[in-house]
């Protein structure tokens, strides 16, 4: 399958990412070259098998919902880049 | 005999009679890293006073009578994507700048109420993305048995810090081979678990239905003593299974008599260096000399097993990594005009070029239009793998394998060819895809002097079986034993 620009423009914009011009040429080679190969999947029929998102047979965990401390806001704002005394900070983003 | 050449339990031993203090076993290990760490790099964050402290603590507990366990007071080093509170857990990566979690992963609480003395964080590929260990940000770990070379990865500095005798044992974290690729180019033992043995609670995530920790360690008997440590289910990790921790260690007996262990012939064959084939074959003939009966059968599915798993590992990567903005952690990139350009110039700029290839190329194989085609038909070829897995244990008590194709490849070899590098993860990978518990033991070395490693691959919860072949092979062999030549003999 052809890789394009346009495409690695596609995915890189809902990743959050910016490659440069000659970056984004050399991923799109090289994601073109990693699908080629994956194309072996299809040699193998699986029209009948259920697709297996967890491979053991875990059902849903439950447990008492009993209120118990959780970490201390202090704590987790301390490893943000720039927060203030309750809040992480962003650049305004509603006008 | 130096202790830095002692296995973690002999060294537990010692201490637990009194003749070697943990504050003693941690300033020789301390010693030993200041003189390995500017040769193979397989420390990002070393632990001075605060390992010695921990060792002090855990000796105090040790004189007033507490048992704790066989590895009290024996210093660990864990890789750099399990959260130690405080103390800075960097993925190997820019973009966590010099995060410190604010909690310790809940195998690191078991550890330290074991005894255990970190002396700590081991570098790593950043996001434990690569085979090789040379994406770190960090800077490439080296392999102590040949500095040019690379120690493998996810997990190189792991297994080289405990090559180099930097420290007894490690753990690591292994997503398609990451403990157990490493473990076989650098001559030591490790082991991934089954999955759900051990929580992954403040296990950074890569990609979380493959992701499970284990240790790394010179034997097999210390492996045990690690999972004894750190297995069994943990209510913050809801894939965490029902399991009994314990009694690892104290199963090992040495006896594979009437065990049955098949050889797929699907991982003998083309690709595969000969030197390689021959020391694994020869393991199985060690085994079979012990009383074991070993024979070889097809595994086909071997061809599907690279592709199924970088969809899946790709997919879930992108995913997960989408926390990392430059909001809540670590590093923020600056001069950026709005909020989506702060996460794209972040990003952009605090990730590496494997990391954002794997993102992309998750965010690919699930975007619409090919979400079908890419990741679900990986899910289905999953559950083939899964199955042939199963039908092989109906037939086989383990499965022997060689680990990586060949031995440890130079220094920026691997990196130009992302695509070769992936195939080379294709006697790894499929344990992951399955959730089986897999070990990699030191069955000799090339004619370049480098290890090689067998894989013994067991049912799911076969820990003890699989354990118990590798001590058995651990009696009869001598490779575990060997230490690279280190900066103080050359």
């Amino acid at each position: 399958m052809k890789i394009t620009e346009e495409m690695v423009d596609t995915i890189s914009a809902l990743s959050r990412l910016k490659l440069p011009e000659e970056e984004k040429v050399r991923m799109a080679g090289e994601l073109e070259r990693i699908l080629e190969y994956v194309e072996v999947l299809n040699t193998l029929d699986t029209a009948a098998v259920e697709p297996m998102s967890h491979v053991f047979p875990v059902k849903n965990v439950f447990r008492a919902d009993v209120v118990e401390p959780s970490a201390d806001r202090r704590d987790l704002l301390r490893n943000a880049p720039i927060p203030d005394e309750e809040a992480f900070l962003v650049p305004k983003t509603v006008e | 005999m130096e202790l830095h050449a002692l296995t973690a339990l002999q060294l537990g031993e010692k201490i637990r009679a009194g003749e070697v203090s943990p504050v003693e076993a941690a300033q020789a290990a301390l010693d030993r890293v200041r003189q390995e760490q500017g040769r193979n790099n397989a420390f990002i964050t070393v632990l001075g006073d605060a390992a010695l402290s921990e060792a002090l603590e855990t000796e105090k507990q040790l004189r007033a009578g507490a048992r704790l366990s066989p590895l009290a007071g024996v210093p660990m080093g864990l890789k750099d994507n399990i959260c130690t509170k405080g103390i800075k857990t960097s993925c190997a990566s820019k973009i966590l700048g010099d995060f410190a979690p604010p909690y310790d992963a809940t195998l690191v609480q078991r550890l330290r109420a074991a005894g255990g003395v970190l002396l700590g964080k081991l570098n790593m590929d950043e996001f434990a993305m690569g085979s090789t260990s040379e994406t770190s940000f960090y800077g490439p770990v080296r392999n102590p048995w040949d500095l040019t070379r690379v120690p493998g990865g996810s997990s190189g500095g792991a297994a080289a810090a405990v090559a180099a005798g930097e420290c007894w044992y490690a753990v690591g974290s292994d997503t398609g081979g990451s403990i157990r690729q490493p473990a076989a180019y650098c001559g030591v033992t490790g082991m991934k678990p089954t999955y759900g043995t051990v929580s992954r609670y403040g296990l950074v995530a890569y990609a979380s239905s493959l992701d499970q920790m284990g240790p790394i360690a010179r034997t097999a008997a210390d492996c045990a003593a690690v999972l004894d440590l750190i297995m069994g289910r943990d209510r913050r990790d809801g894939t965490s299974l029902e399991v009994e921790s314990g009694g690892l260690l104290a199963g090992l007996t040495g006896d594979v008599r009437g065990m049955k262990i098949g050889l797929p012939a699907d991982c003998f064959g083309e690709g595969l260096e000969p030197e390689v084939r021959a020391c694994v074959l020869a393991a199985a003939d060690v085994l079979r000399a012990r009383g074991a009966q070993v024979e070889e059968f097809a595994l086909p599915i071997m061809r599907y097993v690279v592709p199924a798993y970088y969809m899946i590992a790709a997919a879930e990567a992108s995913s997960n990594l989408s926390r990392f903005d430059g909001v809540k952690y670590g590093w923020r990139a600056e001069g950026y005009e709005d909020l989506t350009d702060l996460y794209s110039k972040t990003r952009t700029e605090g990730f590496g070029s494997e990391v954002k290839r794997r993102i992309l190329l998750g965010a690919f194989v699930l975007s619409a239009g090919y979400y079908d085609a890419y990741y679900k038909k990986a899910l289905q070829v999953k559950a083939v793998i899964k199955r042939a897995y199963d039908e092989a244990f109906e037939k086989y008590d383990l499965l022997l394998t060689p680990v990586a194709p060949s031995t440890a490849p130079r220094l920026g070899e691997s990196l130009d060819d992302p695509l070769k590098m992936y195939l080379s993860d294709i006697y790894t990978v499929p344990l992951n895809l399955a959730g089986l518990p897999g070990l990699s033991m030191p069955c000799g070395f090339d004619g370049g002097g480098m290890p090689i490693g067998a894989q013994l691959i067991g049912p799911a919860l076969g820990e003890a079986k699989v354990l118990g072949a590798a001590h058995a092979f651990q009696l009869d062999t001598d490779y575990h034993t060997k230490m690279p030549k280190g900066g103080d003999a050359q």
